[in-house]
């Protein structure tokens, strides 16, 4: 496949950045999106040009370091995956690919197309610790669980904090993931001590590093990687109120 | 609360509460509106509009009406300019019509319209009966009882003017569109949605904004064409 790539280049978090066209030949079309890139970096260093810097980690989706908006939207044009596993079949050849980084308040550039997401692990710290006691695992069945609580929860958990959430949503709305991460503590005996803190600190954190708000239009839910339900949102809503109730 | 009222969650809470009462005011406006259809004396309308016009409950209701409007208005204002600083650098190209609805990405354009037909539609009757008085509104009695005949205010003024059923038929379909998206994300805001809620919350709101939109464009055009039959 022969390409042609528009990507955001920016030297550093405080230098003015620009879009810059790329040629690229002869790619795979079952290659990654990211070896794709792979490649373009490899023909910028041969012709002594810095190649373009982007995070990635395990590039198997499950790690959440990868991001990119790739043709205007979060990890490209495929439901439910991670930019690392998106691959150039779902691409023509001659396409033009508009490459651009996570775009929020909360997410500043660093480099080309690599964000700070540390906001998110910020969110993450307010929310504080569960009281689990440390030491040899417990007996499996000494706190009882229903299976669908198991299950909503284990769905809540399985965001990667990637951002996509963020970086799709019209207000850079922090809310799926702030909700994600309440509601798989928030459905657990074991995260129920905290609750009232655990809602409301985060809440706090979101607001302060600079998200939106959630005008519930959907759009994170249906960019999300891993398929986070917005009624973790109705859940973390429901958790935040309930949690300004109890003095 | 003043904690809670001042998070991001707790102004779209303030936003959800006054669009909800605000929506049972509009099925309230609609019933009475409907009369018009129902009756081509007016006697119907007239007596439904003399009685909201007397009730006390509805003098009392009145105020906390505009308060519900002002809160609702003042807090879109609020939550909307904050959000343009969300995103100081936005995107070359986006799609944001896979993920999400135009109205649920537009309620403020939406509110906007909304309210510059609200200010119209004020204009054009309630001030009038309210304060100003019209030649229209002379006396009528019906079974003993002195009312205005706020019947053949409105539709004169539909009869007479064309543009001025169009002007209620788009403030009919921004109003639909607004409510369209609104009803499910209002009680989601509450934290009263689930995946089964969900569905039957849209469909809800599905229905309700057709009734709403659809009954308060039907009534001017009705009015306007049942003249020229």
């Amino acid at each position: 496949m022969d390409l042609t790539l528009k990507v955001w280049r920016q030297e550093n978090s405080k230098a003015k950045g620009n879009f810059e066209s790329y040629q690229i030949k002869n790619i795979s079309p079952d290659s990654s999106f990211l070896e794709m890139i792979d490649a373009l970096s490899e023909q910028l260093i041969n012709e002594g040009k810095e190649p373009v810097a982007f995070d990635h980690d395990c590039r198997e989706g499950i790690c959440g370091m990868c991001s990119l908006f790739i043709n205007g939207r979060a990890h490209g044009p495929d439901e439910e995956i991670t930019t690392c596993q998106l691959h150039m079949r779902k691409f023509k050849d001659g396409d033009t690919i508009v490459i651009e980084p996570w775009r929020a308040a909360g997410f500043p550039v660093i480099k080309d197309l690599m964000v700070e997401r540390d906001a998110f692990d910020k969110i993450l710290q307010a929310g504080g610790f569960i009281s689990v006691n440390t030491g040899s695992a417990q007996e499996a069945n000494a706190i009882p669980i229903p299976q669908h609580k198991a299950e909503e929860s284990m769905d809540g958990a399985s965001c990667i904090g990637c951002g996509a959430c963020v970086a799709t949503c019209k207000n850079s709305s922090a809310m799926l993931f702030v909700a994600s991460k309440v509601s798989q503590l928030a459905l657990l005996p074991q995260g129920k001590p905290e609750a009232v803190r655990r809602a409301k600190a985060m809440v706090a954190k979101m607001d302060e590093l600079g998200f939106g708000h959630c005008t519930n239009t959907g759009a994170c839910e249906v960019e999300c990687p891993k398929g986070v339900s917005l009624d973790h949102i109705a859940r973390l809503n429901r958790e935040f109120l309930a949690a300004n109730l109890k003095f | 609360m003043a904690q809670f009222l001042s998070s991001s969650i707790g102004k779209k809470f303030l936003m959800s509460l006054s669009g909800l009462f605000l929506l049972v005011f509009m099925l309230v406006h609609l019933t009475v509106n409907s009369m018009i259809l129902f009756d081509s004396s007016g006697e119907l309308f007239n007596r439904a509009a003399h009685f909201m016009a007397s009730n006390p409950i509805i003098r009392i209701v009145e105020p906390v009406l505009a308060i519900g409007f002002i809160l609702h208005i003042l807090y879109a204002v609020i939550l909307t300019i904050h959000s343009l600083y969300t995103r100081p650098v936005g995107y070359k190209k986006q799609k944001l019509g896979h993920s999400s609805t135009w109205s649920s990405r537009n309620m403020f354009i939406l509110g906007l319209a909304i309210l510059t037909f609200l200010v119209i539609h004020i204009a054009n009757f309630f001030w009038k009966i309210k304060f100003t008085g019209h030649d229209l509104l002379a006396d009528v009695t019906i079974h003993g009882v002195h009312m205005e005949n706020s019947y053949a205010l409105v539709t004169t003024f539909f009869i007479d003017w064309w543009w001025i059923v169009g002007v209620y038929v788009i403030g009919s379909i921004a109003l639909g569109l607004h409510l369209y998206h609104s009803i499910w994300s209002a009680f989601q805001t509450l934290g009263w949605s689930n995946g089964i809620w969900r569905r039957r919350l849209n469909l809800v709101g599905l229905l309700a904004s057709l009734v709403i939109a659809g009954g308060f464009a039907l009534i001017p055009l009705w009015v306007k064409i049942s003249t020229l039959l």
